[in-house]
């Protein structure tokens, strides 16, 4: 009976514990624990197979490999494909020697990546500017010019910028594993690979929308939403259709009653769960075609949640807990009853009040 | 009182004396629509989208103006750059409809703070006018835009290069 039941390991994680199943990565590991400890990833991407290690932007030290044999691991290894053991403890945000890598990578990341984010219609939802946004630095030091590829059309629904890509790989699993055949690869080795179709074959597949949704930066976007609007001017709102290819769970974008763009639900790693089809993302652009179930979640601190305010808002309450510190009391003791001042009655006074102990 | 005090003429006569000494002294008043007065090097006042050296409009729709507004002023609708239409706009992506309501504008100055293309900036020699109409309320790209023969420069030696523009430092006009 206790031989079938699978042993938890324990791992720990910028000093938090937390048990996982074996074979679990790292980076799984530290992502049950949340959003404080658990590494970005640039490449990875949980439901795509053989996904990871190739960016290197979840590396983190490992201070102790096992129970058995604590020794540190030698150098920072990459948190998505590294199995996590019994008794390892982890250190990621806690270890300047993570934070200083994680900036090298930002740098690297970005030695080829142009500075068009006021244009790209990823920005608002890019990983690649979350990553250097929360791990580089302001400044670059790369003086020689970026690289440049011919433009290749990939149809209508796509749009492929290639300066933009970052060689993730995640456009290509997705392919292999969501479509039946893929006509689309990495071409070329080094500074000069490139996504491309051989023979400038234009993708036409039920499922190929969502490498839009898989790339982590701007390198393949949604052209039926090309300069449409700017992700955070537009409103997500979840919604499903009866769809006979696909699960029809989708995310619908508005701008004011249009709906302008549909993506896959994303969780709160930025991962479509379930893929979706070109007809539901390209061709159902109406709100008679959808039911709609209600707004996405959104974190507070994403920029999409700007300048939107919702019923069920929470604002923060450091405000009024520091108006209800530093409150007095003012005693007003004059006869104010030959003014013919309206007095609020005490509780209604109180209840306009701040407490303190919220 | 003294006789001589309750005949009041000494307080009348130092009221004329004060009276007459501001004949003589130099006016603070202006006459305001003829004459105007400078309103200093920082002032923010009528906003205007710069064009560049060559005449290229520097708006590339990128929404960070209307982000960054607390007022929720502006609003935009972005447009793909044509063929031939390289002379006209700077970037692939051009601001077709680029509207600020004057009546919501508070002048804080955020937009031009926000703006990586050094595209929008508030004048600080010229303000808004007075307007009468409703309809004069919505200030489009036809009234925002800088013309060509009115060129707009200030001079700011505190300007820096952005990452998105870094050869233009904002003195340049």
């Amino acid at each position: 009976m206790v031989d079938n039941q699978i042993q938890l390991i324990k791992v720990t994680v910028d000093g938090i514990e937390v048990e996982v199943e074996p074979g679990t990565t790292i980076l799984q590991a530290a992502r049950k624990i949340g959003p404080e400890v658990a590494p970005p990833a640039m490449c990875y991407y949980q439901p795509l197979k053989g996904s990871g290690g190739k960016c290197r932007a979840c590396l983190v030290r490992v201070a102790a490999g096992s129970a058995k044999d604590p020794r540190p691991m030698p150098k920072l290894v990459a948190s998505c494909i590294t199995p996590a053991q019994d008794g390892m403890v982890v250190e990621n945000f806690s270890s300047p020697q993570v934070l200083d890598a994680r900036k090298g990578v930002v740098e690297f990341l970005l030695l080829n990546h142009p500075l068009d984010c006021p244009i790209c219609d990823q920005a608002g939802e890019c990983d690649l500017q979350n990553f250097a946004f929360e791990h580089g630095t302001s400044a670059t030091r790369y003086e020689e010019d970026r690289r440049t590829f011919e433009k290749h059309d990939l149809g209508p629904y796509i749009q492929l910028h290639m300066t933009r890509c970052i060689l993730c790989y995640r456009c290509v699993h997705t392919a292999d594993q969501i479509t039946d055949k893929r006509v689309h690869g990495v071409l070329g080795r080094g500074d000069a690979a490139e996504i491309g179709t051989y023979i400038e074959k234009a993708i036409d597949n039920d499922f190929s929308g969502n490498v839009i949704d898989v790339c982590p930066v701007g390198a393949l976007t949604d052209k039926t939403y090309r300069f449409k609007n700017r992700v955070w001017f537009t409103k997500p709102v979840d919604a499903h259709r009866d769809c006979p290819t696909c699960s029809g769970k989708v995310s619908l974008w508005y701008r004011g009653s249009e709906v302008i763009r549909v993506t896959a639900r994303k969780n709160e790693w930025g991962e479509a769960q379930e893929f979706i089809c070109n007809t539901c993302r390209f061709e159902k652009k109406e709100t008679a075609d959808w039911v709609i179930e209600g707004p996405t979640k959104i974190s507070r601190s994403s920029v999409i949640s700007a300048n939107k305010y919702r019923a069920d808002l929470q604002k923060p309450s450091f405000g009024d807990r520091v108006a209800a510190a530093e409150y007095k009391p003012i005693d007003d003791k004059r006869d104010t009853s030959q003014l013919g001042i309206q007095q609020l009655p005490p509780e209604r006074f109180a209840k306009t009040l701040p407490s303190a102990k919220e | 009182m003294t006789l001589a005090e309750r005949m009041y003429l000494p307080a009348i006569l130092g009221g004329l004396g004060i009276t007459i000494r501001h004949f003589f002294m130099k006016k603070p008043t202006i006459q305001y629509p003829e004459v105007k007065r400078y309103l200093g090097p920082i002032f923010r006042g009528h906003h205007v989208l710069k064009r560049d050296e060559q005449g290229r409009e520097r708006c590339t729709a990128c929404g960070l103006c209307a982000v960054a507004c607390p007022a929720e002023a502006i609003s935009m609708v972005a447009a793909e750059r044509k063929k031939g239409e390289e002379a006209l706009y700077r970037e692939e992506k051009y601001a077709a409809v680029y509207e600020i309501n004057m009546l919501r504008c508070i002048f804080c100055g955020l937009c031009e703070e926000a703006c990586p293309k050094q595209a929008v900036y508030l004048r600080h020699d010229r303000m808004v006018p007075v307007f009468t109409e409703r309809d004069q309320v919505i200030y489009g790209k036809d009234r925002l835009v800088e013309k060509l023969d009115d060129r707009y420069i200030r001079n700011n030696p505190d300007a820096q290069a952005t990452p998105t523009e870094p050869t233009l430092s904002r003195s340049v006009g």
